[in-house]
């Protein structure tokens, strides 16, 4: 049977119920698309002997011996931070080179129990830090779609740049990614597909490696929102393990999809119309709002006045969390260690520490330890602190007068691997847009909806109030079907 | 302007328990004072009166019962350890 592997989640899910073709047929298809793209590097780890194990199981289960799960027999792709037990961990570090987890992440074991198909270990940025996937020890992840015309290798954005290429190619039917400051919607943006990052607390974090641990929030990225929220819906829930996830109940996502948005306030933020966005992405965001507009929703322009000031008030409090996160990799109970001779456990942990990070890592534990040292505290942290309330408050106030925002997904097209990297603030633009939802915890989405003048796809951006998935779900399908977004990356 | 010398770098990795050369502590100096002029501009916003944002939601933390939850789990503990003696981790020696 060829190419299963194009199937969205859901039709491939219906076929599996119809008994069109076996969960073993449906993962084989997706082993095959990993042989051929192997070139985009999109996984640090293959698993497919366990994928052909799990997809057996679910060939069992669907033929009447038990109740299949949301995700029975679905082939995912799993972002190398959730812990996999028995399966390498890395983070894309060479501190975790050789790290076999113990146990299993709450939101990996939620996924299997849905009957989910592990296909491999997803690269990303090196503990989730940048946004064009280029600071992985495993190396940089190729976006597979190109600028019409022009052959050059472009970045998927990050940090979940193996899950966004993998999906994109048609190496998994889904995949998980995690998003801290836009690791999610960014790289969903970059190659045409969906990424959802729910409400702060939604998915637990208990066994996905901490990066900055008040923002940290597990998502799923997909090529339909239907897919999206099937995927949502098999990890969310509450986790006694994890202290700051949420003890309320998952809704049905899926089901309660309308692509009926009558009546809906959606707020357009001034603030968002940055000088530098390029006019393709103007263009489309003003598509969007009148693709909205015609299906009944009342546009109402807003005001988010402290959206200037997010992203470097992230870049003060990532780092900060980070560098205390980070402190843990000391070489004494796992991950690497220094083999050079040492004169102290001093020397040991500065000479490990040396060795297993990379470059972009330890800039941002030395950000951070920096905000947080005797002298700087107050001007750094505690003021990117109360920032931060100015931001959340911002958003606080404009969601008594709209039911969502909508905005682009990123100020700028997929780019060139090796171009922006001369000044690490050009870098950090690419996540300007997608920054102020994951500091005021918020649900959001980016949704595929059009092409730029050189064929390469962009994102719009939904931000919905606090656990009101549901309607971040039903305004991306009514983008969705009014995009009608076919695009596919040429020759996969 | 926040430049950030080479002298506050060295404190900083240590501090960070990161070992580092000269000619890495001097990029490092000048990556640094590059991203810490873009941050200043925080310095702009009126914060009086505004308390401290640490985390989103749950403001107290949960409490849950006093009571052991898992154990004898000593070889899943040790499984990943760098070097590792009677069942102990092993590190250079820390006293005199």
């Amino acid at each position: 049977m060829s190419e299963l592997n194009k199937l969205t989640l859901h039709e491939a899910r219906n076929g599996l119920k119809n008994k069109d073709f076996s969960a073993v047929d449906l993962t084989k298809s997706y082993i095959q698309a990993c042989e051929k793209y192997k070139k985009l590097n999109a996984f640090i780890t293959e698993t497919h002997e366990i994928a052909l194990k799990q997809a057996r199981e679910s060939d069992k289960v669907l033929s009447g011996k038990g109740r299949p799960g949301l995700l029975e027999g679905i082939p995912i792709g799993i972002k190398d931070l959730f812990c996999t037990k028995g399966t390498l961990t890395t983070a894309a570090s060479k501190m975790l080179g050789n790290f076999i987890p113990p146990y299993e992440s709450t939101v990996t074991a939620n996924l299997f129990a849905r009957g989910a198909v592990m296909i491999g270990k997803t690269s990303m940025d090196e503990f989730a830090m940048g946004s064009a996937n280029i600071t992985s020890h495993y190396g940089n992840v190729i976006n597979p779609w190109k600028r019409s015309g022009d052959n050059k290798d472009l970045v998927p954005g990050g940090s979940s740049g193996g899950s966004a290429s993998a999906v994109s190619a048609f190496m998994c039917a889904g995949a998980l990614g995690s998003d801290t400051g836009g690791s999610i919607r960014q790289p969903c943006a970059f190659t045409g597909i969906v990424g959802m990052k729910p409400t702060y607390g939604r998915c637990s974090r208990w066994g996905m490696v901490a990066y900055a641990s008040s923002l940290d929030q597990a998502g799923v990225m997909a090529r339909s929102v239907q897919d999206s929220a099937i995927m949502l819906e098999s990890i969310a829930g509450f986790d006694e393990k994890d202290s700051t996830s949420a003890n309320i109940p998952v809704p049905h996502w899926e089901k309660e999809i309308k692509t009926d948005v009558k009546g809906l306030r959606i707020g357009i933020p001034r603030e968002y119309n940055v000088k530098s966005l390029p006019e393709d992405i103007k263009a489309l965001w003003e598509k969007g709002t009148m693709w909205l507009k015609d299906a009944g929703a009342e546009i109402v322009e807003i005001s988010l006045p402290n959206t200037e000031y997010a992203l470097p008030t992230y870049y003060i409090i990532a780092p900060a969390e980070a560098s205390s996160n980070l402190a843990r990799y000391d070489g004494v109970r796992y991950g690497h260690r220094t083999t050079n001779d040492i004169a102290s456990i001093d020397d040991m942990y500065e000479k490990t520490r040396a060795e297993g990070f990379g470059a972009e890592v330890k800039t941002r534990i030395m950000m951070g330890t920096y905000v947080l040292s005797h002298g700087y505290y107050d001007a750094y942290y505690k003021k990117a602190q109360k920032v931060r309330r100015l931001i959340a408050e911002d958003f606080r106030k404009v969601f008594e007068k709209v039911d969502a925002i909508l905005t682009p997904t990123t100020p700028i097209a997929p780019f060139p691997i090796g171009e922006r990297t001369d000044d690490p603030v050009s870098m950090y633009i690419n996540d300007l847009l997608v920054v102020p939802a994951s500091l005021a915890g918020l649900p959001a989405m980016s949704v595929p909806a059009g092409l730029n003048s050189e064929g390469l796809p962009l994102g719009l951006q939904i931000i919905g109030n606090a656990f009101d998935e549901q309607t971040v779900f039903n305004i991306g399908s009514a983008i969705e079907e009014a995009a009608d977004f076919k695009a596919t990356p040429e020759g996969f | 302007m926040s430049q950030i010398d080479e002298k506050t770098l060295t404190k900083i990795a240590k501090l960070a328990r990161i070992r580092m050369t000269a000619s890495e502590l001097s990029d490092s100096a000048v990556q640094l004072s590059r991203i810490f002029d873009w941050i200043e501009q925080l310095q702009k916003v009126d914060t009086e009166g505004v308390e401290e944002m640490s985390g989103v939601g749950n403001r107290v933390m949960r409490m849950r019962t006093d009571e052991v939850t898992s154990g004898d789990e000593r070889e899943a503990v040790l499984a990943n350890a760098p070097q590792k003696a009677f069942d102990c981790f092993v590190v250079p020696k820390v006293i005199e």
